[in-house]
């Protein structure tokens, strides 16, 4: 029998609400099958933690006296978007201070950036504002500098417009020389392979055709609480897909924001990539309502039946070739070896999977403590897989 | 038979000077140099393993330090910060004696810094910088 997120709720108000991981879910249905489950739990709990690049915050700093429309800003000497209204702004995770070195020498550090700043100031600690200005006869304040802190700002929103990318290549190097790549150290000849997903616990793994989630979808974003604004930028649903509808290739994405406020240093560290630059890791949550038999069985994923492109970091992702040297389980990533042209290739991760289970493991305690209701999207995120599923006598 | 891993700092006006060769000569040593450098400030440091008798490797130390030669175990050189470690395991791909390893059960990264042989690759790799050095 099917249920709504409206009964689920009652369910959570009530304390009688059953939630489990997208981990625990595996193994419950594989012995009492996908029907069973969906009568006995209500939701399942997914997580994820890694670099997401296209994160950032939006910051209201409160006016000065005299006023000041802001026309360049600093924090702590990483320039900060200000081309929106007089003391707006947007500060990028991978946005660099004027001073650094970049790569002039190769391979460069890059040891702090916007998505330190987040950090930062997430964590409490005050970071340094300089903004200017030309002056107007309404904002005549030229200069402003002062030390910020978050909970100082009047209001502070961590926004990114793509996140939570579903599946991802695993990158090798097929070169004869050392690469320095978003996906980390690459040594030559296929010296290592790094993936970055949480696999089976992946969010968007365990709901492939975005049955449930869609915007309004509330999650857990940074520690805190978010809201999926809708499909992220780059969001391809339209890939090749295994017989249970999981992509083969990257493929959906989210954008999502949520009130820095309530976020967790834990859940949002500033990080850097050598010779590439820096990011934001991000920690993220989606709550998957259990409506029907089918919504579990796409749940009950796990790592052997989802599969990563290999792509070499080294000619045919900078030439953009598309080329794909293979595909592997996350099975066999998570074994920490996998077979390529013959040969056994170290595998490492760059997303962390003790973190994606403890994000799960706090979404579930929040649902069963009554502190998270499940919100019900005004749109799922777009899928032909789905839509053409429910055309072909699916249910509607 | 013991196997030891050793910071030698030596100083400035040590630097010049056939230290090493001694410990084979007279306290028959074995040595493997890990890494060995000049500072800018022209003091030595060198990172050695020595396998040799526990009494010899007594002496080793004695005459070292008779030379000024300040001795660091080797467990306290690469560090890893507890707090900013997010056990990603980005480290586990580059780190060339498997001192970081993925425990595949908790796939939490272990650092066994006995197998650490400080080429400090990880430092720079770990994206939270959480791997620190402290000579």
């Amino acid at each position: 029998m099917a249920k709504t997120i409206a009964e689920i709720n009652e369910k959570i108000r009530e304390g009688r609400v059953v939630v489990v991981t997208a981990e625990e879910v595996i193994d419950l249905v594989e012995k009492e099958g996908a029907e069973a489950v969906a009568e006995k739990v209500d939701v399942i709990t997914t997580g994820t933690f890694g670099p997401m690049c296209s994160s950032g915050a939006f910051l209201n700093l409160g006016h000065s006296k005299p006023r000041i429309k802001i026309h360049r800003a600093w924090l702590n000497g990483v320039p900060a978007y200000a081309g929106i209204a007089a003391v707006d702004l947007y500060i990028g995770a991978t946005e660099l201070p004027e001073s650094d070195p970049l790569n002039e020498v190769f391979p460069g550090e890059f040891r702090y950036g916007g998505g330190h700043v987040i950090e930062d100031l997430v964590a409490g600690r005050r970071v340094r504002l300089e903004a200017t200005a030309y002056g107007t006869d309404c904002y005549p304040n030229r200069r402003w500098e002062r030390d910020i802190s978050l909970e100082e700002l009047p209001y502070a929103f961590l926004f990114n417009p793509r996140n939570c990318y579903q599946n991802y290549n695993v990158a090798v190097n097929l070169s004869d020389r050392v690469i320095y790549t978003y996906m980390g150290m690459l040594r030559p000849e296929l010296g290592n392979a790094n993936y970055c997903s949480a696999g089976q616990l992946s969010p968007l793994l365990n709901d492939p055709c975005f049955r449930t989630i869609g915007t309004g979808t509330r999650i857990f974003l940074g520690g805190g609480i978010g809201y999926v604004m809708g499909y992220g930028t780059q969001h391809n649903p339209e890939v090749p897909r295994t017989p249970r509808g999981a992509p083969r290739l990257p493929s959906g994405t989210l954008a999502v924001m949520g009130d820095l406020k309530g976020m967790s240093p834990r859940f949002l560290v500033g990080s850097s990539f050598l010779g590439y630059g820096c990011t934001l890791s991000v920690g993220l949550g989606i709550p998957i309502p259990v409506l029907d038999g089918e919504v579990a069985r796409a749940a009950a994923v796990r790592d052997a039946e989802l599969f990563a492109p290999v792509v070499d970091y080294s000619h045919d992702y900078p030439q953009g070739t598309g080329r794909v040297l293979g595909e592997v389980s996350y099975a066999q990533l998570k074994s920490g070896k996998i077979i390529l042209e013959g040969k056994e290739v170290p595998t490492a991760p760059l997303s962390s999977y003790p973190r994606a289970r403890e994000i799960a493991g706090i979404l579930k305690r929040w649902i069963e403590e009554g502190s998270f209701l499940l919100t019900e999207p005004v749109e799922l995120l777009p899928c032909p897989a789905r839509d053409s599923s429910r055309e072909g006598g699916g249910r509607g | 038979m013991i196997r030891r891993r050793v910071v030698l700092h030596f100083p400035h006006e040590q630097v010049d000077k056939p230290i090493v060769s001694r410990l084979v000569r007279d306290f028959e040593m074995d040595f493997n140099i890990l890494k060995a450098q000049i500072t800018p400030r022209e003091e030595g440091l060198m990172v050695l393993e020595l396998v040799g008798e526990e009494s010899n490797f007594q002496r080793c130390l004695r005459y070292l330090e008779e030379q000024k030669v300040t001795i660091q175990p080797l467990s306290q050189d690469v560090r890893r910060n507890e707090e900013r470690c997010t056990h990603c395991g980005a480290c586990t791909g580059i780190c060339p004696t498997n001192a970081l390893r993925l425990d595949r059960e908790s796939m939490e990264v272990v650092f066994d810094d006995e197998s650490c042989v400080a080429c400090e690759l990880c430092v720079r790799i770990c994206p939270p910088r959480a791997m620190e050095i402290h000579y």
